[in-house]
């Protein structure tokens, strides 16, 4: 029972792995004036996901956050709601 | 040193379309006055908010896209803090892959204005309607995706 278990996990882990999408597709810059875009990297509340979920580089979690924060500012994303998705 | 800088204001929605002309005029001529060079503009129109500011639900936005001293960028906030018809402003300086992709937003007029999206959800019932929504397959999810392969 416990080794099925333990490899099921596994097998889950080498499935998905993690990846920076603006690494792999090379965006340079991430635009706070795309709202739609930045939706995919917040929460249903409008939290801004860890990258530790995403698998965004720190780089570009850091440029990311920007453009997010940028967003809120100009009333393109809320800073707090409920069912954003 | 002159430099890209791209700047969004959000007027009140209660102005007439010809009030929101002359502010508009207005903020360029302060920015060609001294010494500035509009490269780019877009107008957005009356746009849903995200989060109601000063009790309003709505604003006409409004991009311009300049060349400019940075000293520059301190006379034009100054004069949208005295105009009391501006509710919001952002001014950032444009880097190498900012200039990138705003030029390739330009080849892109389905980019521009951006989508209008509402999240105000009002009543009961229509948080409802969401979560049945949320719970269905959403169209939302393609439309993102496709955005996603634009940008690359």
């Amino acid at each position: 029972m416990n080794s099925i278990l333990s490899e099921t996990l596994h097998s889950k882990n080498e499935a998905r792995k993690k990846y920076c999408r603006f690494k792999k597709n090379g965006i340079k810059y991430i635009d706070y004036k795309d709202p739609e875009f930045l939706l995919k990297f917040v929460n249903e509340q409008g939290r801004i996901l860890p990258r530790r979920i995403t698998g965004t580089s720190l780089k570009y979690q850091r440029r990311l956050a920007k453009a997010i924060k940028r967003a809120r500012h100009l009333a393109l994303l809320p800073f707090m709601t409920d069912g954003l998705k | 040193m002159q430099k890209y800088y791209e700047t969004v204001f959000m007027l009140n929605p209660v102005l007439s379309a010809e009030q929101v002309k002359d502010t508009v005029q207005k903020f360029k001529n302060i920015i060609t006055s001294q010494g500035g060079e509009i490269t780019h503009e877009e107008d957005w129109g009356l746009r849903q908010l995200a989060y109601p500011i000063k009790k309003k639900s709505s604003a006409f936005y409004y991009l311009i896209e300049f060349k400019s001293e940075g000293k520059l960028i301190k006379t034009l906030e100054t004069e949208y803090h005295r105009d009391e018809q501006v509710i919001r402003y952002l001014t950032v300086a444009l880097d190498k892959y900012a200039l990138e992709w705003a030029n390739k937003r330009k080849t892109k007029p389905h980019l521009i204005p951006p989508p209008v999206i509402s999240y105000e959800i009002k009543d009961k019932e229509e948080k409802q309607i969401r979560e049945r929504v949320r719970e269905a397959p959403s169209k939302v999810e393609k439309t993102t995706n496709t955005e996603a392969e634009e940008k690359e």
